[in-house]
């Protein structure tokens, strides 16, 4: 009788599982405007429009049925100008993600490849306005910014390490019905390169960043969200045929 | 009034020519140290503290390969205490590298594939941009190289300057880098390698477990640790260095920080040369030499007698509470025309190294019969004045150094043992719970009624036989 239950419970899961990861695969972000870290000139609020955004990173699995369709962006057929040599480091060969967990997200992509793969399924890499808009929410509200147990959360995966083997869906779930945009991996975003922090994070803060795009950390409206200093210096540090273990992507219409 | 003017500014530029004058023939006509020529290229020898790379020696200067690579791992900063450091090599401090004045260092900095974040470096002896950090960003599975000029002899600190830097040194990102002069430093029998750093955990002193990086505390300066070469035990007990009588030391002293300035001190030994703040100046016969955050200094002394010697931060609550302690064993012959005897091999308390009494005063004995209720709650006061600082609050002592009261099979298998060593003391080695302790426990004078007091209220508590003494029982032991 246990058994048979146990057996039905697992089977709802299943169904449930799937019905979250192939049904309705992507939620709607309404329309609004935050003032985001950095890049955004005299601190004003940036509006972004409405868009929708997947609600889990992409799988390895997933990025292996795209791989099969693709065969130029397997890692023996790549060019080097679209993938560096790290790319998909970590699979067995072209076709096999070896032992990482099918439902953990695919990393050690490029941003040219992640590109692709949005491309292929009618979507796009999200902007980082959307990114850092969709993912400035907890589970309880839709600015959590300036929460303590929200920076925490962030900061303590920061000093987690191979977190890149949970499977998606593994963090929380935010307001706007979206997981896992802190606490698995980086994420790509279309224009992850716009903002330019020097790497001499000291220096970011004098004048002479004004000589670099962005202008750096003089313009950080919450010098307390520390946190999002390192996704800032994380994305400065990235070329777009880089790849890292702790980098993966989603994408968003 | 204007004439006066004149001549008092006359005067000042005579005498302003005449100390240039003097000045000029006083010092050395300086050599031009980035037009020294280097000859070949090698690898750099790097290693991980307490040990250094070898010394220079008369090499020439030459193109020196640094290879160099960062590491997020987690370690233990005390036992059962876990922490996820960031590490130039692996180790806290980094690796020690090793270079003389007028080197080509080309430096590779390598940034593991595992690692989340982006790091790059900043060499205090690079004159350049950030000391080389402008030039090192990194990002997880990258590498970086750049090259730099070795122009200035002395000791410096390297650090990760990646935002938000305080949080990449209190994660354990600093190390140092040794320029040596013409024709290498004086050689010694000993060199080490020491860096003191300061960490900040969402938990208090010794709560077990993984603990996250707190950066109100860190903002606060509020260290909940303060140790040498990142770990409590990393230079205790198993882990000490060595050394033998006759031997001359030579220790390379290094503060990463964040936050707080050190007080370097080797209790039982005074400096004989001190390379202030690392640099040229030499300073002698020193007792305690000032450390700043991102600084160093190079400690040279002779080893006279037997015994160990304790490296503290003498800002004394770090060393006996923060963990702000290591100790140097040094074996040979006594000689007692440097040192009369009463040698301990063991730890130093504030009161001295050997067993000594509290200052006493009259007591007046109480003469009301306490309940064993009273005794223990009296016996908490005297605890927390006589017995935490070493013993620490919930009677856990600090393992290997001060032996835990909590759960004790010394105290639960011998009352007897218990009020001894509160009248008279303990020194010598002895065994608790397992573990060897090797210290010194001064006597303490306390009236009959307070040893009753204070050792009732140990034994009942943090899971010990509750025993009740009287103050008649601890009489009796006086007569005996």
């Amino acid at each position: 009788m246990k058994t048979t239950i146990y057996t039905l419970s697992c089977l709802f899961f299943m169904l449930l599982g799937n019905l979250s990861l192939h049904g309705q695969d992507m939620v709607q972000i309404k329309k609004g405007s935050y003032i985001p870290l950095y890049g955004s000139a005299d601190k004003k609020p940036v509006q972004v429009a409405a868009f929708q955004l997947d609600i889990y990173p992409v799988t390895n699995q997933d990025f292996l049925d795209f791989l099969k369709k693709n065969p130029a962006y397997r890692k023996s057929t790549i060019k080097r100008i679209f993938a560096d040599k790290s790319y998909l480091g970590y699979w067995k060969g072209d076709l096999d993600f070896g032992a990482a967990n099918p439902k953990a997200p695919v990393t050690q992509v490029s941003w040219f490849a992640a590109k692709k793969y949005c491309e292929s399924k009618g979507k796009r890499l999200p902007s980082m306005d959307e990114w850092e808009y969709a993912a400035m929410a907890d589970a309880k509200q839709l600015d959590a910014r300036k929460k303590e147990s929200y920076n925490q959360y962030i900061l303590r995966w920061y000093e987690t390490s191979k977190t890149f083997n949970n499977p998606v869906g593994s963090t929380f779930k935010n307001v706007w019905g979206v997981y896992d945009m802190h606490g698995l991996v980086w994420e790509w975003t279309a224009d992850f390169n716009s903002i330019f922090l020097s790497g001499e994070s000291r220096k970011d803060k004098g004048e002479d960043s004004n000589l670099f795009c962005g202008g750096a950390s003089v313009n950080a409206s919450d010098l307390m969200n520390y946190a999002a200093f390192m996704r800032y210096a994380f994305r400065g540090s990235m070329k777009a045929n880089y790849s890292s273990r702790n980098l993966g992507f989603r994408c968003a219409r | 009034m204007k004439n006066n003017m004149k001549l008092y500014s006359m005067l000042c530029v005579l005498a302003l020519a005449a100390w240039g004058c003097k000045q000029n023939t006083a010092s050395e006509k300086p050599i031009d140290s980035s037009k020294i020529e280097v000859k070949g290229e090698a690898q750099a020898e790097l290693t991980s503290p307490p040990h250094v790379p070898k010394p220079i020696g008369n090499r020439a200067a030459t193109k020196l390969k640094v290879d160099l690579e960062i590491l997020e791992c987690e370690g233990e900063i005390v036992d059962g205490v876990k922490y996820t450091y960031w590490t130039f090599g692996g180790s806290v401090p980094g690796q020690f590298i090793r270079t003389r004045v007028g080197d080509e260092v080309e430096f590779l900095l390598k940034n593991h594939p595992d690692n989340k974040l982006p790091h790059n470096i900043d060499l205090h002896a690079v004159t350049g941009p950030g000391g080389g950090a402008e030039s090192s960003l990194v990002a997880p599975g990258h590498e970086v190289t750049f090259s730099f000029k070795c122009l200035n002899p002395g000791l410096y600190v390297y650090h990760c300057a990646t935002a938000p830097v305080g949080m990449h040194i209190a994660n354990g990102m600093y190390g140092l880098i040794l320029v040596e002069p013409e024709g290498g430093l004086a050689p010694v029998d000993r060199e080490y390698y020491v860096m003191q750093g300061d960490f900040y955990t969402e938990g208090g002193y010794g709560d077990k477990g993984l603990q996250a990086f707190d950066m109100n505390k860190a903002i606060k300066e509020e260290a909940d640790y303060v140790v040498f070469n990142g770990h409590v035990n990393a230079l205790v007990n198993d882990n000490a260095l060595q050394a033998k009588v006759g031997e001359t030391i030579r220790l390379f002293v290094g503060n990463g920080g964040p936050n707080l300035v050190s007080s370097f001190h080797v209790i039982g030994e005074i400096f004989d040369r001190v390379h202030v703040e690392g640099g040229d100046l030499i300073n002698k016969n020193i007792q305690t030499t000032l450390i700043p955050a991102g600084g160093a200094a190079i400690v040279e002394f002779k080893v006279d007698v037997p015994g160990t010697l304790v490296l503290v931060d003498h800002s004394i609550f770090r060393a006996f509470n923060k963990g702000a302690l290591g100790m140097m064993k040094i074996e040979g012959e006594e000689n007692p025309k440097i040192y009369s005897g009463k040698q301990m091999d063991g730890i130093y308390l504030p009161e001295g190294g050997t067993i000594q009494k509290m200052p006493s005063s009259k007591k007046v004995e109480s003469t009301v019969a306490k309940t064993p209720e009273q005794s223990i709650a009296d016996g908490k006061a005297i605890f927390s004045r006589t017995c935490l600082a070493c013993h620490q609050s919930e009677g856990q002592g600090v393992k290997g150094v001060f032996p835990p009261l909590a759960k004790s099979d010394y105290l639960n298998n011998s009352k007897d043992k218990a009020i001894d060593a509160v009248l008279n003391g303990v020194k010598g080695e002895i065994t608790v719970n397992g573990q060897k302790y090797n210290s010194v426990m001064p006597s303490q004078t306390l009236s009959d009624q307070e040893v009753a007091d204070v050792l009732n209220y140990v034994y009942n508590n943090w899971g010990n036989n509750k025993t009740v003494l009287s103050p008649a029982d601890i009489k009796n032991h006086r007569g005996k």
